[in-house]
């Protein structure tokens, strides 16, 4: 065993080791918990940066591969390894997971009980980050439904008033989605090459070398399609997430916008797309315009929320959308931007869910019109960190949020031009779409600050001792904030890690 | 200094920097450091000047690289300034002006408890600013022309508790923002065609035209067109201007006067070759141009707030630079943007010495006689007015009236007739400002204060500026300025239709007599029980005037019963149909299969447990392999 191949083995595994000590201590021992928590998803997030300091960024293809045998009747191997698509999102993942612990230090929402609530998230830091690292079909699968049940506790257990129906909600509707995508990976291990294999490297190559049959690949496509539609969560499969969102606690949000929809997401990146090219070409026109309509659907229900959670909530569906908008145009630049988007939305949205916790635990409400405004008055710091974080989510240039979006409306103006040649007239009408939802984005967001942030404080809160910005808040804060101006100054920092990854699956799907 | 002019954006973004993270500590001290950042970008922008003067014409142009972007193989990005005689003298305006106004701010502003602030946002503005005028290709000015439109968001917000502040702001910046997307799509098909966003590529350089079919010129103009028609409050995306004046005054004469609403004809004039090549282009930003003219002039007319009828009047002025530029005046335009800087700060801030002398009173029926209690301020309201109309010697007769020239002798005489009427009401409308305002009984309470010597230096050296432009730069066509400009914005060609110079010079001069005599019949002092009033409703064409031809209700009304409406029923649809559907489903299946309604049971959570039970033995069988 070198670093080499045990590296990303070691950190995706550190937070369930850490679960597991954490759920050995004694429950009376609350600071100690929390500064385990604070102590693993640091010490997992160095790896990580190790990971990342290590990683040959020059090179196409997957490294720090580990390949053996796990369940061999059935072929099923433990085969891990990462390349420029997946580490940006394995970073941000324990980046997040780090700076959520840190919050925990002060906030452990309702009924408490540190412990479990840790050691969970602990368990869904494991689960996200080996869904970014599986290169075994089935591996991938039980890292991915490992993330459904800790986040189905979070927010049965730690959720507010209407938690029951929105975790059941949440769980079941994703089961539903990934039990479609099972059955999609059995068919391409049946259908696949001889012998079977759930190995992700070899469909990928068979599937690219146009193995799968037509009728095939546009049912299968169909198939694994829902499933990833569904975390996306894209138009009309997102229901499920505005109530998830607004029952889950703050650190359940700021997970389930900040990583777990990426895996949606990155599934189209990883397999739907490489495995399936020509389904990927048949459905591409489909999936671009349910984006199109999620980003205008989105930004419209958003100017109708009353509630500032669902506000950011419904705020992904529409920010989604132009992820999913740049991977229809299956050009480089598309996924270039569908990457970026992933990552900018992961820091901005994250920080936007951070935001509202903290608000929340000002005020104890979320709905807009009871805050009534005045925030800058009264919280200056806290308002202006809202202010600025919302403006990076509406796209302003220069920061994190403006290149994704403007790159995949980019791709769309001109749409991959050998499979999609014929559909270009269309995808200039999403790319229209996509503007008038970036205006109406800026409307809602601005509407949002103008109602919050801006006005008189109502007397109601005057006598409320609302404090401002909080040591635990700046530290837990500070690395996303960051993140925001830098990703927006330097997007090379994310394009140059995904540069050849995605080149190389670009000229992989040649055409 | 050439090579300097990186700083001209360096000094106030740095400067900006330190006002907002230590500006509490520095207090009153932040307004001085803003100003001294202004100033020595001011000085550093003058050094290019003098040093570009050395230069022989065709070597004016030159390209600064101040840091490499990106570095990807082979291919750099760097991030490059240009140097040309257009660039420097949008430069040396934003410097120029802005610095005056940074020194007015300090007294303006003497009692705002957040200096820091507020002077952080004026210098990231000027920042921004310079980097969309100084930019040499297309990116960053984008990424400038956001940025202003973001620092203009910020300061018509700065008071964020007045409620009309608060929805001002979010007003310019979503109109804006529709303009933005259009320059935004423009730039897209630009680089789809041209795989480069750099001016030497799109425009074409050295006298050579950009390769490029009639019909994506026209698109890629129309579109940029569509980004200038936000930013410089053209019809139909003006309806943000007025309402911005709910900023503080120096912002108004900065942003909203002086600098960030010319971005547009900026555009326009710096991409000129494109829309030459395109047929209709032109024409439709001289029709755009002609209709805000007189739109914004007529509305001014109906204005009894000061800074709106002034913000309606440089509505009208930018039009009128549209229209120079649609006939292909480009050096005109700039002149006339230059001239107007000085005019217009000067009139938007000696309207923030009558703010500040009285209590924030804005409205001219509540005003009258000022005169008398503040002379320096009506002396130098009265020179930017007198420059703003048109009368010669003044700097507008050098430029408005000289389009107007043009347009005749070019044969566009609808173009002459229109704007002339726009002429004979912008000498109405700021007649009617200094008549109402200044003369006449005083119809306010107390005493209003003259503004400080500190506030009224800056607005002495605009006045001069105001009114000795037009002869001291020689604005004229074949005078200093357009042949300064003419390495990048080519000559004008005085065509020889119509009447002669003299004979029209006489009618310009006429035209605004008319103007300013039918202000004197209308409000002079004996007059004025007949107009100041204060109706619910104004009757009449009053009323039409007074709401800018309810174009900015109509927006609102749809906005509030299309826009919200629909998205109130939109949700409703989501969580009845879309949402339903959902519940439905879940409602049927338990059904079906007999078992209890699963979402109160306890089955889920059994399941929930079971599953994770299952995913934590397959890792460790996975753990235990390995």
């Amino acid at each position: 065993m070198t670093w080499e191949n045990s590296a990303i083995t070691i950190t995706t595994l550190l937070p369930i080791a850490g679960a597991l000590v954490i759920a050995m201590m004694p429950r009376e021992k609350d600071r100690a918990i929390r500064g385990l928590g604070i102590v693993f998803t640091g010490a997992a997030l160095v790896l990580a940066v190790a990971i990342a300091v290590g990683f040959d960024y020059g090179r196409d293809g997957l490294q720090y591969v580990l390949d053996v045998d796990w369940i061999s009747a059935i072929g099923v191997r433990y085969h891990v390894g990462i390349d420029g698509i997946s580490l940006p999102l394995y970073v941000l993942t324990f980046l997040l997971s780090f700076l959520c612990a840190i919050y925990s230090w002060r906030y452990v929402p309702d009924p408490g009980r540190t412990k479990a609530f840790l050691a969970l998230m602990l368990l869904l830091q494991t689960g996200m980050a080996g869904t970014f690292i599986a290169f075994d079909l089935i591996l991938f699968f039980v890292f991915w439904e490992l993330v459904l049940v800790p986040m189905y506790f979070l927010i049965a257990v730690w959720g507010s008033a209407n938690r029951e129906y929105a975790s059941i909600k949440f769980f079941l509707y994703t089961l539903f989605g990934s039990i479609f995508m099972l059955l999609g990976f059995l068919a391409m291990y049946f259908q696949g090459p001889d012998p079977h294999t759930f190995d992700m490297v070899v469909l990928r190559d068979y599937g690219i070398a146009g193995g799968f049959s037509q009728t095939f690949q546009l049912v299968v496509f169909g198939a694994v399609a829902l499933g990833f539609a569904v975390k996306v969560p894209m138009w009309p499969f997102h229901t499920w997430l505005p109530d998830a969102h607004t029952e889950a606690p703050t650190i359940g949000s700021v997970l389930l916008a900040g990583i777990m929809l990426k895996m949606g997401t990155y599934g189209f990146i990883r397999i739907a797309i490489p495995f399936l090219p020509y389904g990927a070409q048949k459905y591409a026109p489909w999936i671009g315009a349910l984006a199109a309509i999620g980003i205008v659907y989105a930004a419209l229900a958003c100017l109708a929320q009353k509630d500032l959670k669902r506000l950011i909530a419904f705020s992904s569906v529409g920010h989604m959308g132009f992820v999913m908008l740049g991977i229809a145009t299956l050009t480089e630049i598309g996924i270039q931007a569908a990457i970026f988007g992933m990552v900018a939305h992961g820091v901005i949205t994250g920080m936007l869910f951070f935001c509202v916790g903290s608000i929340y635990d000002r005020y104890h409400t979320r709905e807009i019109a009871k805050i009534g405004g005045g925030m800058l008055q009264t919280m200056p710091k806290l308002g202006g960190i809202f202010a600025f974080v919302a403006i990076a989510s509406l796209g302003l240039p220069g920061l994190a949020g403006f290149w994704g979006e403007v790159m995949a409306l980019l791709s769309s103006f001109s749409p991959n031009e050998f499979v999609l040649a014929d559909q270009v007239g269309l995808f200039r009408v999403f790319m229209v779409m996509g503007g008038i939802g970036t205006v109406l984005t800026a409307g809602y967001f601005l509407w949002m600050l103008q109602r919050v942030n801006m006005g008189t404080l109502p007397d109601q809160w005057r006598e409320a001792g609302l404090r401002d910005v909080l040591a635990i808040e700046w530290v837990s804060w500070g690395p996303l904030l960051l993140l925001i101006l830098v990703l927006g100054l330097y997007p090379r920092i994310v394009f140059g890690v995904t540069d050849e990854a995605v080149s190389g699956l670009l000229t992989l799907l040649g055409s | 200094m050439i090579d300097l002019i990186g700083l001209t954006i360096a000094v106030p973004l740095v400067a900006s920097g330190v006002n907002l993270l230590i500006g509490k500590r520095l207090g009153r001290r932040s307004g001085w450091i803003a100003t001294a950042a202004m100033a020595v970008s001011f000085i550093v922008a003058l050094g290019a000047l003098l040093q570009m003067f050395s230069l022989p014409a065709e070597e004016r142009t030159q390209v600064v690289t101040v840091a490499e972007w990106i570095r990807a193989g082979a291919a750099a990005v760097s991030l490059d300034l240009r140097v040309d005689p257009l660039s420097i003298t949008m430069a040396l305006v934003v410097t120029g002006v802005g610095s005056l106004i940074h020194l007015y701010a300090i007294g303006y502003m003497d009692h705002d408890e957040r200096p820091g602030r507020f002077f952080g946002y004026m210098n990231l503005f000027c920042a921004f600013m310079l980097a969309l005028v100084l930019a040499n290709d297309f990116l960053l000015l984008y990424l400038g022309w956001e940025g202003v439109g973001l620092c203009s968001y910020l300061l018509i917000g700065f008071w964020s508790d007045r409620p009309d502040a608060a929805r001002a702001a979010k007003k310019a910046f979503i109109t804006t923002r529709i303009g933005d997307v259009l320059l935004m799509l423009g730039l897209f098909v630009m680089w789809v065609h041209f795989g480069s966003f750099d001016f030497d590529v799109v425009l074409g350089h050295e006298g050579s035209l950009p390769e490029i079919a009639a019909g994506t010129a026209t698109a890629i103009s129309l579109l940029l067109l569509g980004g200038a028609v936000g930013k410089s409050a053209q019809l139909p995306l003006h309806v943000w201007l007025p309402d911005a004046m709910a900023g503080p005054t120096p912002v108004s004469a900065l942003i909203h006067a002086a600098t960030m609403v010319t971005a547009g004809v900026y555009l326009v004039v710096r991409a000129h070759a494109l829309f030459e090549i395109s047929d209709v282009a032109l024409a439709v930003v001289a029709v755009v141009g002609l209709a805000g003219a007189l739109y914004g002039g007529f509305s001014s007319l109906g204005q009894y707030d000061m800074k709106r009828a002034l913000a309606y009047s440089t509505m009208s002025q930018l039009g009128f630079m549209f229209l120079a530029a649609g006939l292909g005046f480009y050096p005109t335009a700039i002149a006339l943007l230059v001239a107007h800087a000085f005019y217009k700060a000067l009139l938007f801030l000696t309207s923030g010495n009558v703010m500040h002398g009285l209590h924030d009173e804005v409205d001219v029926r509540r005003l009258g006689g000022l005169r008398h209690d503040m002379p320096w301020t009506a002396a130098l309201f009265g020179a930017g007015a007198l420059a703003l109309s048109g009368l010669p010697p003044f700097s507008g007769f050098f430029t408005k009236d000289v389009i107007l020239d043009l347009a005749s002798r070019d044969g566009a005489t609808w173009a002459f007739v229109l704007g002339s009427l726009g002429a004979m009401v912008s000498a109405w409308y700021i007649a009617r400002l200094y008549f109402t305002a200044f003369i006449g009984e005083r119809r306010y309470e107390g005493s209003a204060h003259e503004a400080s010597a500190l506030m009224r230096t800056p607005l002495v050296v605009l006045a001069v500026g105001a009114l000795f432009a037009g002869i001291g730069l020689e604005l004229t066509p074949e005078g200093t300025l357009p042949m300064f400009l003419e390495p990048v914005l080519g000559h004008v060609v005085e065509g020889d239709a119509g009447p002669s110079t003299q004979v029209l010079m006489v009618l310009a001069v006429v035209v605004t007599l008319i103007g300013i005599g039918i202000a004197w019949r209308l409000y002079r002092p004996a007059n004025q029980e007949r107009w100041v009033s204060f109706p619910e409703r104004e009757p009449g064409m009053a009323g039409v005037l007074a709401h800018g031809f309810y174009i900015d209700g109509l927006y609102a009304w749809i906005v509030a019963n299309v826009g919200l409406r629909g998205a109130a029923a939109l949700a409703w649809f989501d969580r009845t149909v879309v949402d339903g559907a959902v519940n439905g489903v879940g409602t049927l299946a338990t059904r079906a299969s007999g078992l209890a309604p699963i979402w109160q049971s306890g089955k889920v959570r059994r399941y929930a447990l079971s599953f994770m039970a299952g995913g934590v033995a397959l890792l460790l069988y996975a753990a235990v392999k390995i």
